[in-house]
């Protein structure tokens, strides 16, 4: 990505929340942004990373507690920092942030982390407004892009006016939404350089002792702040049967739901405002308190005596949109409601899910996978956590970032009289490799595992579109950066070379070979399959294939591919002489979507898939005969 | 405020343009004045899955997303997906469908049915339904990927401003990639249009 020109302060723009911070983030003169891809925060870095070099630096870190480390360092330096990540992100920085809360900041620090409400693309939905109460920092939360994009240059100069680290919590629902935002001018900050303070740096149990009573005083200072604080706001009602807590984009929803109740609106949701919820439920019959996803300002407001509904009307789970928000304040509220809204608005359909893209290498390796036998496989998270749908159906386990190799190690250390002879695989991606694999592998190495991992290198975060990493040699903006080898890392992991390969994901049988005679080795191997991710540069299509029809005998051998330009074009049944009946799907090949990597060729047993171009290839045959 | 407001869901699946058709009307919307919010699901839907963008418009918006039984038009980038999504259009909505058929790896598994006729059962369950072949209208013009600004021409006269405020979004979109791309534009907008009022009139005369 080029750096371009940033819009014209007073722009009236379309953006999405995440690009909305990004600008605000630039304006408000921060020198360092990092974080590791991960939906729905992605975009925050990535827009980031084309403004001006010259007054932000950004960069793809190999995790999301290397980033926050990285903007830990930036702020003791003097500059602001920046860190964004997806919800479960914070699991893994968790442990730089609990200690930072104790050293505070130097330049302002705000962590921008998104939760992914609705759980469109995570494997879980954990609410990151409790990093406010066990880190004790303050939590903002937007409820729409112009928002989003207004509370960052707070934020930071909340973080330096308490010196703390402040959390900016999105959702996708601000994440992905465009809204029009009017955006501002870049101020630069003043860096007032980093000065040696070991009491105040130096974490050991004498001066971290020292610094614990200052983190809870500046918490009780938030906590009046949070009643003061322009962020929050009672809004009156006139109708007053119920009024409303909420923050973030249930907002939006209880406005649109109930445009004439009260509402206090809490933009800093931690520590949130005593009085102001003191004086909304003296003014209304019932008080719901409407968040995504967790109780915790319910349990906080009951907890100092202020009756408030909330999950004994609202669902624990998702989103609360009106269509949800409106039936169960209406019976909270005893009233005749229309029937519960059906659980979904959607006719009753094929369910679509996403599928591996056409030429995606992942699909050789859990086509070979399918096709083993005895195998117990762990997986990780990325796109080829798809292997585990169908046709393949080939992961036994996902559970979070690298979680592959430990989990590998304990089904083999673990395993039961009857599993004695299961074979145990471990599927990763160059990238989850990178953030959290290799410590695994170290362990499996180090602990004497049998076990055979399949690290598919695509040389791309490939879920999250593509993002580079150290596994292509190119950085956040497409310059050649230094390119890990993953032979000598995992030889340096303890894996012994000659249990090191590197195959092509598109050779069906030399992959199948490999597989099959590695995973009956007791030790750890490494198979490390070497094509790259089609959505990214790397990737060079080749000529497409067809199938002809006069030799498709119907066996539906591709089909068991996965690859999605795979189509059936009529179905038959035929008893075999010894009497069983055979389903047969007769196929074609979407020419338009086949980039010819070849694998639903190798399983033809008719020979039936030819390269496109073939018939011109034999139309221009009787020319070459004219030659001598 | 919600009267004020119009609601447009655009669905279909991963890949398709879904979400920069919608990027274009929302830019349309703004053009006109009016306040917009648009939202969709992301992430994994790129891959092949279900997507649905929602865009919703007037003076003030506030809630993104628009409530099932509450929008005025859904602009079907694929057959099945309308049939899947048509409950979110109000009594008196209209349903623009491309009427090409994706059919998904599960389904050629032999694991789950594609509807037999999807635009037959959404006009049975009553929804006002204009269908046409955005595929081959693209194809016809010489490029697949101009299907995306034929879906577009197709919404075009039904929206609460004028179709050329829509062009000019679009145009404005190909105008730095040279005049032979613009006028390729045109053309597919042009033909969706000219498709829509075709399929309009014929669905009315039937009725």
């Amino acid at each position: 990505m080029a750096a371009a020109m940033p819009a014209p302060a007073q722009s009236r723009l379309l953006l999405s929340g995440n690009e909305a911070v990004a600008r605000a983030v630039w304006e408000s003169g921060v020198k360092v942004a990092a974080g590791y891809p991960g939906t729905p925060a992605t975009e925050m870095l990535e827009a980031l990373s084309i403004y001006p070099r010259d007054d932000i630096y950004t960069e793809w870190s190999v995790n999301e507690k290397v980033s926050l480390e990285v903007c830990i360092g930036a702020s003791m330096a003097g500059s602001r920092a920046f860190c964004a990540m997806k919800h479960v992100g914070m699991n893994v920085a968790a442990d730089a942030l609990m200690t930072l809360t104790l050293t505070g900041v130097n330049g302002g620090l705000v962590i921008a982390i998104a939760d992914d409400v609705g759980m469109s693309s995570s494997q879980n939905e954990q609410d990151s407004r409790t990093w406010g109460r066990f880190a004790h920092v303050p939590i903002l939360e937007p409820a729409d892009s112009q928002e989003a994009y207004a509370m960052v240059s707070h934020a930071f100069d909340l973080s330096e006016e308490y010196l703390v680290p402040v959390i900016l919590r999105m959702t996708a629902r601000i994440c992905h939404v465009k809204g029009i935002v009017r955006v501002g001018e870049r101020t630069a900050h003043r860096n007032l350089g980093f000065t040696k303070d070991a009491e105040r740096w130096v974490m050991v149990p004498g001066h971290a002792k020292r610094r614990l009573p200052l983190m809870y005083q500046r918490e009780q200072e938030l906590k009046r702040l949070s009643d003061r604080s322009p962020l929050n706001m009672l809004e009156p009602g006139a109708d007053t049967r119920v009024g409303f807590v909420t923050s973030g984009p249930a907002y939006m929803h209880v406005r649109e739901t109930f445009p004439d109740a009260p509402v206090l609106k809490l933009g800093m949701s931690y520590p949130w405002p005593l009085e102001k919820a003191r004086q909304l439920a003296g003014m209304v019959d019932h008080l719901v308190v409407v968040e995504e996803t967790e109780p915790l300002l319910e349990i906080e407001l009951n907890a100092v005596g202020i009756v408030a509904h909330g999950k004994d009307a609202l669902p624990r789970i998702g989103e609360l949109a009106p269509e949800v928000l409106k039936p169960a304040v209406d019976r909270l509220l005893a009233k005749e409601s229309a029937p519960p809204a059906a659980q979904s608005a959607q006719a009753p359909v094929f369910p679509r899910p996403p599928t591996l893209c056409a030429s995606c290498p992942h699909m050789g390796a859990y086509y070979v996978l399918s096709q083993l036998r005895n195998l117990t496989i762990s997986g990780d998270i990325g796109c080829y956590t798809l292997g585990a749908g169908h046709p393949w159906n080939s992961l036994d386990s996902t559970i979070c970032m690298g979680a592959s190799m430990g989990v590998a190690l304990g089904l083999d250390k673990g395993r039961s009289e009857s599993d004695r002879n299961k074979r145990i695989v471990a599927v990763i991606g160059d990238s989850t490799f990178m953030h959290m694999g290799m410590q695994g592998l170290l362990d499996m190495t180090y602990n004497r595992g049998n076990i055979t991992v399949l690290l598919l290198d695509n040389g791309a975060v490939g879920m999250t579109g593509g993002q580079n990493s150290p596994a292509n040699g190119r950085d956040i903006h497409n310059q050649a950066a230094p390119r890990i080898s993953f032979p000598k890392l995992v030889e340096a992991l303890g894996v012994k070379p000659e249990r090191i390969h590197m195959v092509d994901p598109y050779e069906l049988p030399t992959l199948f070979k490999l597989l099959r005679e590695e995973t009956k080795i007791d030790d750890v191997s490494v198979i490390i399959t070497n094509r790259p991710c089609v959505l990214i540069k790397d990737f060079k299509p080749l000529q497409p294939y067809f199938v002809d029809e006069a030799k498709c005998t119907g066996c539906g051998n591709c089909v068991e591919v996965g690859c999605p330009a795979i189509h059936v074009t009529r179905r038959d049944k035929v008893v075999k002489a010894s009497g069983k009946e055979v389903e047969l799907a007769f196929t074609r090949i979407d020419s338009a979507a086949c980039t010819g990597c070849g694998l639903c060729v190798q399983p033809c047993a008719p020979e039936a898939i030819l390269p496109y171009a073939q018939p011109n290839v034999i139309a221009i045959q009787p020319v070459s005969t004219d030659q001598p | 405020m919600t009267s004020a407001t119009t609601n447009i869901l655009v669905c279909g699946i991963g890949g398709q343009g879904v979400m920069t058709a919608t990027e274009i009307l929302a830019e349309a919307a703004i053009a006109e004045g009016h306040d917009v919010k648009k939202t969709e699901v992301a992430g994994m839907s790129q891959r092949g899955g279900v997507v649905t963008s929602h865009l919703r418009f007037g003076p003030r918006v506030l809630s993104p997303q628009i409530a099932p039984g509450t929008a005025h038009l859904l602009l079907g980038f694929e057959a099945a997906e309308a049939l899947r999504w048509m409950g979110y259009l109000c009594s008196g909505g209209l349903a623009l469908v491309n009427e090409a058929r994706l059919v998904p790896p599960v389904v050629e598994l032999g694991l789950f049915a594609y509807p037999e006729d999807p635009l037959g059962s959404m006009r049975k369950a009553g929804i006002d339904t204009v269908s046409f072949d955005a595929a081959s209208i693209a194809a016809g013009l010489g490029d697949l990927r101009l299907g995306n600004t034929v879906m577009l021409g197709a919404i075009a006269d039904h929206l609460p401003f004028s179709a050329e405020v829509l062009l000019s979004c679009i145009v404005g979109r190909f105008a730095a990639k040279g005049e032979k791309l613009v006028e390729m534009n045109r053309k597919a907008f042009a033909a969706g249009r000219s498709a829509a009022a075709q399929s309009g009139s014929s669905t009315h005369a039937a009725a």
